[in-house]
């Protein structure tokens, strides 16, 4: 198991060199120049230009400003930003920390609310709540989830009902100071990662209540809500964690069309105002960030998964 | 195509498939609301801009307002009409959702044969450079690619279909797994079929239910996805009329003019439900049994 997952790990870092290239051969190693885009009508200036060419390092060879931008992103340094000149890694600090609270919130909100109405519904199999939980997770699991997030500003913000904010209006340093204004994003987030966490629920339920060790636990005679908790959910969690995390991984990219909605000041909102702007090193840093943390979420699935699985613990150790 | 082999061969080694998907995913009710919905949809999409009132960018009143004469759902934040937009705004949508998915399925099924039948050096380079490509959020990766080039139709579609192509290979690699083990494909390779035919007509016949699955799923992802890159302000550009261009410019007046938002939300909704309840009749029939089966 060991090897397995070193051989992963091994293979993650591949992946994140490969992500690193992508990142930087699509913003500034294209064949046109990065600079004149960035610039657009304001290009026929040729002192700006060269200013900026010289400030994105355009001057020397590919290879070298890769190295350069790479060494940099290792150690957090993405340069400054062309908005302001601060620092990049100082301006995604505290809009970091802002979309990870938004993510934090709903994880520890939806996963055990998902987890739960998945078993619910692996117990109640085939009755009423089973169906009509099938049928919501599969249509919520289909509209994008902007989508969603409109209609709940539609339906808990304007019109008849206007009990939450409809846009979150404050600083990305105090998010937690008007809980609020957090309800609509943190809902819409929850109700776009749940469907596949229920219906994974469901289905693991479903497999460990028909499986002989819970037959015989309820043959000994053992009250049904032991059964269920002692010797059915434990074992019906281990593939759940996997898309968990999955849907964890998701969320970094998820939290973009959602904060751009909400108006939340996170990292998915900077990356929009940095392509709004043609900030070319704040949109390096994000997406490599969005990147990293999706392909290290994956491989922490992977190797849950590989934990959870008892073939794999126990043969190749 | 040597219609004799592929009609004999895979209906020797199983009976005929492709009907039965189809009419075994018409007994599931999902399908039939499903299909009602998404036809709905697409009704509106299609034969939207022959009987709208207005022209999509031709002034109807003062911006935002609602009850006007002649505009039953009012104007938008420019003073267009809101129902003639929403009329012109579908059939870019789903034109560009149903390519770039076509093209997406069509490549990743190409793919998936080639590296499940052959399963050689070029499986595993075309696996693992799938890996690497799965490791951005589909979302991210066009986001990153439309901000420097800029967002041009033709680069979105390809940016979808690469990014759908590599998710189905994996899915068409497992299915065609299981079809090389099967004696059909065994003859056909004794007497001597060249490699490209086997993999044409004795195995692609034989995955057209996972493809026809994915084909649905690809779809479902693709209204979304297009329609976020949309909002996002990131896929059609101003002043063409497009759904989810019309929530980004009505969110803002929102609370004033609801309809400007509210008509394209719904009509992506219904789509993207539509698309995914046919997918779910598509893929319970494909398994072929009725009940506890997960997408």
């Amino acid at each position: 198991m060991t090897r397995l997952i070193l051989y992963r790990l091994g293979y993650g870092v591949l992946t994140l060199f490969v992500v690193s290239l992508v990142v930087f051969g699509a913003t500034q190693a294209l064949p046109s120049d990065p600079a004149q885009a960035i610039l657009g009508r304001e290009a026929a200036d040729p002192a700006r230009l060269e200013a900026l060419r010289q400030q994105l390092n355009l001057d020397q060879p590919l290879a070298l400003q890769y190295w350069n931008w790479l060494a940099g992103a290792v150690v957090l340094d993405f340069g400054t930003s062309l908005a302001g000149g601060m620092p990049v890694a100082e301006l995604l600090g505290p809009r970091i920390q802002a979309s990870l609270t938004l993510m934090l919130i709903t994880a520890v909100i939806a996963a055990p609310i998902a987890m739960a109405i998945g078993a619910f519904a692996a117990l109640r199999r085939d009755r009423r709540f089973d169906h009509t939980s099938s049928m919501v997770t599969l249509v919520l699991a289909a509209v994008p989830e902007f989508a969603v997030g409109i209609v709940l500003i539609l339906l808990l913000a304007t019109g008849a009902l206007q009990v939450l904010p409809a846009v979150y209006a404050g600083s990305s340093e105090d998010v937690l100071s008007s809980p609020d204004q957090l309800v609509l994003p943190v809902l819409t987030l929850a109700i776009a990662v749940s469907p596949p966490i229920i219906r994974m629920m469901r289905a693991s339920m479903i497999e460990v209540l028909e499986s002989e060790y819970v037959q015989q636990a309820r043959l000994k005679g053992l009250p049904e809500r032991t059964v269920i908790w002692r010797h059915a959910a434990p074992n019906a969690i281990g593939p759940v964690a996997q898309v968990i995390a999955l849907q964890l991984g998701w969320l970094a990219g998820g939290v973009v069309a959602i904060e751009f909605l909400f108006n939340f000041p996170g990292i998915g909102k900077t990356l929009m105002e940095a392509i709004e702007a043609r900030n070319l090193p704040v949109i390096q840093a994000v997406t490599l960030l969005i990147a990293v943390v999706y392909v290290v979420v994956n491989l922490l699935a992977d190797i849950v998964g590989l934990a959870a699985n008892p073939k794999v613990r126990v043969s190749s150790r | 195509m040597s219609t004799a082999t592929a009609a004999a061969a895979p209906g020797a080694a199983a009976p005929p498939r492709r009907p039965g998907l189809l009419r075994t995913a018409w007994r599931y009710h999902r399908t039939k609301i499903g299909v009602v919905l998404t036809a709905a949809v697409l009704l509106v999409a299609a034969v939207g801009p022959f009987v709208s009132p207005y022209s999509p960018t031709e002034m109807a009143g003062t911006p935002n307002a609602t009850g006007i004469d002649g505009a039953l759902f009012g104007t938008d934040n420019v003073g267009r009409d809101v129902l003639s937009r929403f009329l012109h705004g579908g059939y870019t949508l789903v034109a560009i959702a149903v390519l770039s998915a076509l093209a997406g399925v069509a490549a990743g099924a190409v793919i998936g044969i080639v590296a499940g039948y052959l399963r050689n050096w070029a499986d595993e380079l075309l696996m693992r450079t799938n890996d690497m490509l799965l490791a951005f959020p589909q979302l991210v990766l066009a986001l990153l690619l439309l901000s420097i080039l800029g967002p041009q139709v033709w680069l979105i579609v390809v940016i979808i279909a690469v990014s759908h192509a590599n998710r189905v290979a994996r899915v068409v690699r497992e299915a065609t797994l299981k079809v090389v083990e099967q004696d059909f494909v065994k003859s056909a390779e004794a007497i001597g079929l060249p490699r490209w035919r086997i993999m044409a007509s004795e195995i692609l016949p034989n995955i057209t239910s996972p493809l026809l699955v994915e084909l649905g799923l690809r779809i479902t992802y693709s209204v979304g996805t297009i329609a976020t890159l949309s909002f996002l302000g990131m896929g059609l550009q101003p002043p063409t009329a497009d759904w989810g261009l019309m929530i980004n410019e009505g969110r803002v007046a929102i609370t004033v003019q609801p309809w400007a938002v509210v008509l394209p939300v719904t009509a992506v909704a219904v789509l993207t439900i539509g698309a995914n309840l046919i997918t779910d009749g598509l893929s319970r029939a494909s398994i072929g049994i009725d009940r506890g089966v997960e997408k």
